[in-house]
């Protein structure tokens, strides 16, 4: 079964007295451990379809399910509770808690979100502090580290909760071509390591080579599908 | 919950200077209002002190009627016999009371031979007067402090006035409840101030000249001023004693006795109340301060962290968290400032007191000012402080907690 399935959903936001669609009937669905990306120009409905597949937000129109659960039956906390246990985030900007180390960063929904045992939860940091490779960087603060490094830290945040879902909204976009690439091998590792769907958009051409179905956007509309493994279906 | 004092601590730190000036600004508001309540309460309680311990006594009871007419000193209305009897009685049942001294009043004519002014006597027993109002000695400025029959402690105002020193004879004319005149000679003791300023006309004698002088046969009584073990326990034991006097009737079946605290006999209760007053003003300004300044910074702190919120909503923490992370960090800020002011305001306290300030009240010269820091007050400023704090994070922390993660992630 699909983890994800979008049934003519659009988006409509108002700004001022003008309606703008963000989104214009779309359809598609994700399958578990997937390699995903989302390409299309700014502008073309990238960040408002991840945010509507993150639970940050409702389609005007259309139905959405994640992981079984009807997107638009969850309220404000329930919205927040199913965010905590099924999704995880990657921000452009890695969005690390300044005031926290890398260590503490990737403990905060596990602490926060998650009541996880002290135990389970140190085990579960430092396996992924060696799985993103910052074992040694671990007291550090965001702001005494790289952006590269950052980012590794952000993935290793997003996997600790064990989610059927990682989304990285251009999560290589504040990154150099070199970084970039290793961070998305190190995402793709991770999705063969947790088998956890990962999805992504990016407008960069050369790191969308690098997922297994690419979907593209353009102008609201999903325009195409091109999968390699087989794994995406629009 | 740990975790979110952690958190919040590390969130004031981050902006250390800002932190540090909110956290001064209450600081310096806890220290005025603790040095303010240590310095009016030292004042207050030394007023009370003069009041109740020289001359009132903490409580009075007297025969129905007599406070109305106090201005007459009528000893028509003393207690006499069977009621001195019951009241006292009454009195010697109750473990509160530390001492009580039977007093009778009276106006008279006061002369030295050549001259003659009016005078307010009361009739005492010494020993039992000086239990119940300890300082009352102390307001001797000249001669003995011992009163004994034929002996008699006059104001200072008639001693002055009427060129009158220890030692000297004179003469006390009373009318007596019959109407009659009566004469007596008294040699004057000592010579006392006022407890409450320059005026006054309050003399004392002995019980026994006072029964001579009116031709009184068997005991009366104008009224009891009672002294309690514990002050602090006035109200409660005022409440008590006045019931048992209500059960107390006369044969008409009316209330033989009425009993007054120190705050319904003295206008000093007003001044009293009056520094309770601005007391409460001076910590409504305290709450201002600490109300405008803790929001201030928690405004300022939510706009600072918008995009955290947004980052901390969206990865799944709930809108309660995310609220009490703010609220933390305010009660956090009032827990400092009020802790360093506690300490901060002690120790101004303590070095108030080595400098021996003094100052005068009434006719009491160079009373060394005696500020106390009471555990009270230092709980309730800092309760005060601490719930003000909290409550003034309270809509900037649910303001971020309401924030849709959507609008926080995209703000610049």
């Amino acid at each position: 079964m699909a983890l994800i399935s979008a049934n003519h959903i659009s988006k409509e936001y108002r700004v001022g007295e003008m309606a703008v669609q963000a989104l214009s009937d779309v359809s598609f669905e994700i399958e578990p451990a997937s390699f995903v990306s989302f390409v299309g120009p700014s502008g073309s409905g990238k960040t408002t379809l991840l945010n509507l597949i993150g639970c940050l937000d409702k389609p005007t129109k259309g139905a959405l399910t994640v992981a079984k659960t009807d997107m638009a039956s969850l309220d404000r906390k329930a919205s927040a509770a199913f965010r905590g246990r099924t999704i995880g985030f990657i921000f452009q900007d890695f969005n690390l808690l300044p005031v926290l180390t890398v260590y503490e960063n990737i403990e905060y929904p596990l602490l926060m979100v998650q009541k996880v045992s002290p135990g389970e939860r140190q085990r579960r940091v430092t396996a992924l502090l060696d799985a993103v490779g910052m074992a040694d960087q671990r007291d550090k603060y965001p702001d005494q580290i790289s952006g590269g490094q950052k980012q590794r830290v952000a993935i290793a945040r997003a996997l600790v909760t064990n989610p059927k879902l990682v989304l990285a909204d251009e999560p290589t976009a504040n990154l150099d071509h070199d970084t970039a690439y290793m961070v998305i091998n190190l995402m793709k590792k991770m999705r063969n390591e947790f088998k956890t769907t990962f999805i992504f958009s990016t407008h960069d051409q050369k790191i969308v080579g690098e997922a297994e179905t690419i979907f593209t956007l353009e102008d609201g509309k999903l325009s195409g599908a091109k999968s390699k493994g087989g794994n995406g279906n629009g | 919950m740990g975790n979110l004092f952690k958190i919040a601590i590390r969130n004031l730190l981050r902006y250390k200077r800002r932190t540090l000036l909110t956290a001064s600004l209450i600081t310096i508001g806890v220290v005025f209002v603790l040095a303010f309540v240590s310095i009016s309460g030292s004042f207050k309680n030394m007023m009370i002190g003069q009041i109740t311990d020289s001359m009132m006594g903490h409580l009075q009871v007297h025969r129905k009627g007599f406070v109305a007419s106090i201005e007459t000193l009528p000893l028509n209305l003393n207690l006499k016999g069977g009621a001195i009897g019951r009241l006292e009685k009454i009195l010697n049942e109750q473990p509160e009371i530390e001492a009580y001294s039977p007093r009778v009043k009276f106006a008279g004519m006061f002369s030295n031979f050549t001259e003659t002014s009016s005078i307010r006597l009361t009739a005492i027993y010494p020993e039992k007067e000086f239990k119940t109002v300890p300082l009352l000695p102390g307001r001797v400025t000249d001669g003995s402090k011992e009163l004994k029959p034929g002996g008699i402690l006059i104001p200072e105002l008639l001693a002055r006035g009427m060129k009158i020193k220890p030692g000297d004879a004179v003469v006390i004319v009373a009318t007596n409840a019959d109407g009659s005149v009566n004469g007596k000679q008294f040699t004057v003791t000592g010579v006392m101030e006022s407890a409450t300023g320059p005026g006054g006309r309050d003399g004392y004698i002995h019980m026994d000249d006072a029964r001579e002088l009116l031709r009184v046969d068997g005991q009366q009584v104008s009224e009891y001023a009672v002294r309690l073990k514990e002050f602090g326990n006035l109200a409660a034991f005022g409440e008590k004693l006045d019931g048992l006097l209500a059960k107390e009737l006369n044969q008409q079946g009316k209330p033989i006795f009425e009993l007054h605290t120190w705050e319904k006999l003295s206008p000093f209760f007003n001044i009293a109340r009056m520094i309770d007053v601005m007391t409460f003003f001076i910590k409504l300004m305290l709450i201002a301060i600490v109300l405008i300044s803790i929001m201030n910074v928690m405004i300022m702190a939510v706009y600072e962290r918008i995009r955290e919120i947004g980052t901390i909503a969206a990865i799944g923490t709930l809108p309660g968290k995310i609220l009490s992370m703010f609220v933390i960090e305010g009660f956090c800020m009032g827990v400092g400032g009020a802790l360093i002011g506690d300490i901060v305001g002690i120790a101004i306290v303590y070095i108030l007191n080595l400098l021996k300030i003094s100052y005068d009240f009434g006719q009491q010269k160079g009373i060394i000012l005696q500020a106390g820091v009471y555990p009270s007050d230092i709980l309730v400023i800092s309760a005060t402080v601490i719930i003000v704090s909290i409550i003034a994070s309270l809509q900037p922390a649910f303001k971020a907690s309401r924030m849709e993660p959507i609008q926080a992630l995209r703000h610049v």
